[in-house]
């Protein structure tokens, strides 16, 4: 057993499954999306019987697929990475995971995968009725998939519905729909699907603008603009509630994260909301610095946003490390000393249980359950371990917002004067359309490093630090892998771009 | 249709590269490598989970 943690080699461990994690979600957000898309085409086409809308939906359907097929499979390499680098963590959440997982493995990978080929090679073998509900499986079923890996996603931030096992160590569930719908589970599946929406939408929409600014296939993309840009918008208005939801359940269930993502260190009553800002990156929790070089603040939005009430105290970081008593607000400091003694009673435990002491081994068990909330940060050595990279965190916190709120106001934009039948002269609109897909995708991206990154030190939030989940592996084992995928991902990235980007530029006439 | 067996293509070479190659000779399971049975895994993890220092 390697008795000493090896930062590097856990830190090349997490590097690699953000590097994995991120690649996934080039892919996935588009399949939840565009799956939806390509069903409504569809759904139009049947209800029509015009041939043009069959078109239509059978190009977008092609571009599906290429996504669908360079993204497939990519997101079991994090479960590889789990049994190898994350051995510690995987033991101690089989328990949890199992059941969402097998769940998505039995249901929605299944229904996916069938109701998939029927959508793609069924074209003309099967009735235009089976062949649409096929489609909508697809949607339906991709959809579910995100459902049970956001809710394996859900327990990691917010751990609940279950008990720590001191003979296995490993968490045990106790509620499987206390897990399932468990407030941060409901609103990352709700923020991470509706974006997916959103970003297809901007897919779509781009694309189209693409054709229009080139004279081509001008009547497929004016009518892929008015349904996407519809979707789009109802999506962008689902994500703006459902991004409030995931506020403030972080606010409630993570306020370290919270405190992070607005850069506040010293809690407030009426906090205002950092609407942008440049970090101070020299700033350290309980000194005099100010946190940032530059400002711009919207008064009491914070505290509304966090507690649903402008006046409400909102905990900055330091009042998270060391803790607040006026406000009763425990500090990592605290919970530290908690924590040895939770880590303390355990061994006790383990002790008591060989030598036979089970007077003793229950003395323990009883002790452990009044400090196992604080279980994890018994492992920190100094209170100021427990705050994540601040600056990362602010910043992706604040590229999704001000990026994500740009795209209504262009989708708007671009279905007003589609519908007013003169959007092809404002070629302005029709570039700033092609720019939002990449800006969707750094959007996203952007959200997912808010989530995780936000949620360090821990893998599982207050319980298990990452130093702890690890596998004992050399750094050189981890970096060989790490370097690996890369040259994978890349080579992957590079095909997915080309293939699309041909298939896009050959247009619908070709397919 | 050209692009499709492009992509049935890019499927197979990358699940073999993953499952043939990846899997097996750079991912092994861990505890299931190192470990015989439940027993020594659970005996493993606790060792680390209560380890008293930590050196960083």
């Amino acid at each position: 057993m390697v008795e000493q943690i090896d930062l590097t080699q856990v830190n090349w461990a997490r590097a690699q499954f953000a590097l994995t994690a991120m690649y996934h979600w080039i892919f996935v957000p588009l399949t939840l999306g565009l799956s939806f898309l390509v069903a409504f085409f569809e759904s139009i086409y049947v209800r029509t019987g015009n041939e043009e809308w069959k078109r239509l939906t059978k190009f977008w359907m092609t571009l599906f697929g290429i996504n669908f097929a360079i993204g497939v499979a990519t997101g079991i390499i994090l479960e590889f990475q789990f049994g190898t680098n994350w051995s510690n963590y995987s033991w101690m959440v089989g328990d949890i995971f199992g059941a969402p997982l097998a769940v998505e493995g039995i249901f929605a990978f299944f229904l996916e995968a069938t109701f998939f080929a029927v959508m793609f090679f069924g074209w003309n073998r099967v009735s235009k009725g089976f062949h649409l509900f096929s489609t909508w499986m697809v949607a339906f079923g991709s959809n579910l998939s995100a459902l049970w890996i956001l809710v394996a996603n859900g327990w990691m931030q917010f751990p609940t519905g279950m008990k720590f096992n001191l003979d296995t160590a490993r968490f045990e569930m106790q509620n499987f729909w206390e897990v399932l719908f468990s407030p941060v589970a409901i609103s990352k599946f709700t923020h991470a699907t509706s974006s997916g929406f959103l970003l297809a939408s901007l897919f779509v929409v781009g694309i189209s603008c693409w054709y229009l600014l080139n004279e081509r296939h001008q009547t497929m993309a004016k009518r892929s603009i008015i349904v996407a840009a519809v979707f789009g918008l109802l999506s962008a208005t689902y994500v703006i509630f459902t991004g409030d939801e995931a506020a403030y359940t972080v606010a409630q269930k993570q306020p370290m994260k919270l405190a992070a993502m607005e850069g506040l260190y010293v809690g407030q009553e009426s906090a205002p909301l950092v609407a942008a800002g440049l970090i101070n990156s020299a700033k350290l929790p309980g000194d005099n610095m100010d946190p940032f070089a530059l400002e711009v603040k919207i008064p009491g939005l914070l505290s509304l946003l966090a507690n649903r009430d402008p006046g409400s105290f909102v905990p900055g970081i330091n009042d998270l490390v060391f803790g607040n008593q006026e406000q009763r607000v425990i500090g990592a400091a605290e919970r530290i000393e908690k924590g040895k003694i939770a880590l303390e009673l355990l061994r006790t435990y383990k002790d008591a249980r060989k030598s036979g002491d089970q007077a003793g081994a229950e003395a323990a068990q009883q002790a452990f359950a009044g400090y196992k909330d604080h279980l994890g940060y018994g492992y920190l050595n100094s209170p100021s371990e427990a705050v994540p990279p601040v600056g990362l965190t602010f910043y992706a916190f604040h590229i999704m917002v001000i990026t994500g709120s740009i795209f209504p106001l262009v989708l708007l934009l671009i279905l007003y004067f589609q519908i007013k039948g003169n959007l092809a002269s404002h070629r302005w609109l029709l570039y700033l359309g092609i720019l939002c897909v990449p800006l969707g995708y750094v959007s996203s991206q952007a959200g997912w490093v808010l989530a995780e990154v936000g949620r360090q030190p821990w893998a599982i939030y207050g319980l298990l630090p990452v130093t702890v989940a690890n596998s004992n592996l050399t750094t050189g084992a981890v970096l060989t892998t790490f370097m690996i995928f890369l040259a994978i991902f890349t080579l992957l990235l590079v095909a997915e771009i080309s293939i699309m980007a041909k298939q896009i530029n050959i247009g619908p006439e070709e397919n | 249709m050209k692009v499709g067996r492009k992509l049935w293509a890019i499927i197979f070479i990358k699940l073999f590269i993953m499952f043939a190659i990846l899997k097996v000779f750079f991912f092994p399971d861990y505890l299931q490598t190192n470990f015989t049975n439940d027993e020594e895994r659970a005996a493993h993890v606790f060792k680390n989970i209560t380890r008293l220092s930590q050196n960083k």
